[in-house]
């Protein structure tokens, strides 16, 4: 269990900022998600704090020490790699039990500790064997074994799933979690998958471009997106945006300071019910997709926009123009940076001189 | 390709089978005949080469036990009629043999040990570290690889003869204490390494000798091997530089010993000196034989990169 802080960070690549002035402090005992596209500095921001790389600017606290001098061996932090990094010479009791070697563990304890971690993920049967021989999920569990085996306070797991195939990665998922609520470890995991983000973190740090964006649960992230990038990263198909000339036609009552609206597209309804209360969007429908259990439709609006809408157990609409009703408190706002602006719900209305909210008041065309 | 499918056929002797069903069958014929065609002309050509290789060293391992005239009759007798051993103990004892293979010996087994101890730090640094001056400092090992012996062997005597490690075993291994052709081969091999699994060795408080010595070494083991033989051969069957630094028999090597029976009888006592030949390459066929499998690996290895 360990709280870690990231003070002022910064890192450059020869003169190339990656990463600048980043503070971030990860909870103990959380399982943090840092999520973002890629080459936006998840990694190195990662690295940093296994000691793997050295920050140019800054300091990094781990349970209350400033780690910054401290060697990668020496920090109490495990590491599980993407391509696991198995040392491909020894076998998968070489692999768990050397960083116990070389930790000075005296032999009887060293036995004691495979045992119980390799009964816990499952692979005694495979110890003599080497990691070439292993499938891609055994690996895996080896490269969690080698971490867990030296009770670390902070695990880091480096998009350590995205090898695997679609069912085994969810499967590896679920084991994952259940992982971190027996082990009460401080967990650090990064992706760029924003499913993988959340479903699985208890708290979600998303970052562009070397900054973060937002850090919060995940369903303050969903709910409240901080900014236009993170309403766009979290969610698929991603947040519509409507711009001021959108809003406008769409008779959005415009409000001080908001440049842009959006709504996601899971919260607007399609072809509503008579009288249903909300802004009316009316489009060509111009490509539709179904997985399934949802359908998701885009919209082509009179201004040429495009935006997605997302239907549950619904059938497939064959029609060419449908209408979609989005109710008020769906609708979050932007300023001109794409900085969050809190409107409650009375405030649009009021704005909205009363009424023009329903779909009976919104004005389209048929 | 019609052409070739008649002639499968007719080849196949079954001029009676319909053309349209039995085209696939034919053509699936002639694929399987050409492909054991070309089978037999790789297993060919494999055999000439082992032939040209292994023809000389027959040759010598008959010719080790003839009488002397038997090695001059024409046409020649690859058996003999009598197996003279005395070949064996008159090569022998033409000198000190047994001080011989002690100085070859004590003489590549110490370059070889040396140069591990030297190439091995060396081709991490150059692999896994950039340090003030290392593509300098790596551009002047290379340029070494390509300077001759007869070049440099004038200053080295000199500078043997100012140590006064003329004639010691000394003075035979240090000029080989370092290998250019180890460090770069070493260096390439490190190269291929991953960075991460050094990385996680470091994040599993490995220090960085234990990472070279319990991770890197055996996963270049075949590389270290081949070098290993390379180096050992080589140094093995010098002639030169033994010839060059020694002035009397101390630290005379192998090589020389053989050399000197043919000078020492007059005529050339062919069978003699053949068996003189034989046991100079006994060890290195030892050798080889133990640790083929690791060669052949290592060549696959780079074979697939
Ligand atoms: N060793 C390095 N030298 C120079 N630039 C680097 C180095 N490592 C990373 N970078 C740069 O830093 C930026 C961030 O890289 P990083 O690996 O942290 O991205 P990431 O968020 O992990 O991306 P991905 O999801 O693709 O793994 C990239 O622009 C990359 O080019
Ligand atoms: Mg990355």
């Amino acid at each position: 269990m360990a709280q870690i802080e990231l003070r002022n960070i910064g890192k450059k690549f020869k003169q190339e900022a990656v990463i600048e002035n980043l503070n971030l402090t990860i909870r103990s005992g959380s399982f943090t998600v840092l999520v973002g596209p890629s080459g936006c500095g998840k990694s190195t921001t990662l690295r940093m704090v296994a000691g793997l790389e050295r920050q140019t600017e800054g300091e990094i606290w781990i349970d209350g020490k400033c780690v910054s001098d401290t060697p990668p061996g020496l920090r109490d932090v495990a590491m599980v790699f993407q391509n696991y990094a198995l040392y491909p010479t020894m076998s998968v009791r070489g692999n768990i039990e050397f960083g116990l070697k070389n930790k000075g563990v005296a032999k009887p304890e060293r036995e004691r500790l495979i045992g119980d971690i390799s009964e816990l993920v499952g692979l005694t049967p495979y110890l003599d064997k080497k990691p070439q021989s292993l499938s891609g999920g055994q690996r895996q569990r080896v490269a969690l074994a080698r971490a867990m085996v030296k009770q670390p306070k902070v695990f880091i797991l480096d998009e350590p799933l995205s090898n695997l195939d679609a069912k085994l990665r969810s499967q590896m998922r679920t084991e994952l979690i259940q992982l971190h609520k027996r082990l009460g470890t401080t967990f650090v995991y990064v992706t760029h998958d924003q499913v993988e983000a959340m479903s699985m973190g208890d708290e979600i740090v998303v970052m562009d471009k070397g900054v973060i964006q937002q850090a919060d649960g995940p369903m303050a992230i969903y709910g409240q997106p901080a900014n236009l990038f993170t309403a766009q990263f979290i969610g698929t198909p991603p947040m519509n945006v409507l711009l001021q000339e959108d809003m406008h036609a769409l008779g959005i009552p415009a409000m001080p300071g908001v440049h842009y609206a959006g709504f996601r597209p899971e919260h607007a309804v399609l072809n509503p019910p008579d009288g249903t209360e909300g802004i009316m969007l009316r489009g060509r429908i111009a490509t539709r997709e179904s997985l399934g259990a949802e359908q998701i439709y885009q919209l082509e609006l009179a201004s040429g926009a495009l935006v997605s809408v997302k239907t549950f157990l619904r059938p497939m609409e064959t029609v060419e123009w449908a209408a979609a009703a989005i109710p008020a408190e769906a609708l979050h706002a932007f300023d001109v940076r794409g900085n969050r602006v809190e409107c409650s719900l009375n405030e649009w209305r009021e704005a909205a001189g009363g009424g023009i909210l329903t779909a009976a008041g919104a004005g389209g065309r048929s | 390709m019609k052409e070739g499918i008649q002639q499968a056929q007719l080849g196949l002797g079954k001029p009676g089978a319909g053309a349209a069903k039995s085209e696939p069958r034919a053509r699936m014929r002639l694929a399987a005949s050409g492909r054991l065609l070309l089978a037999g002309f790789n297993r060919a050509c494999m055999l000439l080469l082992v032939l040209v290789f292994a023809m000389p060293f027959a040759w010598m391992i008959s010719t080790s036990f003839k009488t002397l005239p038997e090695t001059m009759i024409f046409p020649p007798v690859w058996i003999p009629r009598n197996l003279i051993w005395e070949n064996y103990t008159a090569a022998w004892n033409t000198g000190p043999f047994l001080r011989y293979a002690a100085n070859s010996i004590v003489i590549a087994v110490g370059i070889l040990l040396l140069q591990m101890l030297t190439i091995i730090p060396a081709a991490y640094a150059f692999a896994r570290y950039r340090f003030a001056g290392s593509r300098l400092l790596f551009g002047i090992v290379m340029v070494t690889l390509m300077i001759p012996a007869q070049l440099i062997f004038l200053p080295v005597y000199l500078e043997l003869s100012a140590f006064n490690l003329l004639n010691t075993h000394l003075g035979l291994i240090l000029p080989f204490a370092s290998s250019a052709f180890g460090i770069f081969l070493l260096r390439q091999a490190f190269m291929q390494i991953p960075d991460e699994l050094i990385e996680a060795a470091r994040l599993d408080l490995a220090s960085e000798g234990r990472i070279i010595l319990r991770l890197m070494l055996p996963m270049v083991k075949p590389v270290l091997v081949t070098f290993a033989l390379f180096s050992f051969i080589a140094h093995w069957n010098d002639y030169f530089w033994p010839l060059v630094m020694t002035t009397n028999e101390t630290a005379r090597t192998l090589p020389l010993a053989i050399a000197k029976i043919r000078e020492v009888e007059g005529v050339a006592t062919w069978n003699v000196l053949m068996a003189g030949n034989l046991i100079l390459v006994a060890p290195i066929l030892a050798v080889f034989i133990a640790s083929q499998r690791h060669i052949i690996q290592a060549f696959v290895y780079n074979g697939v990169k």
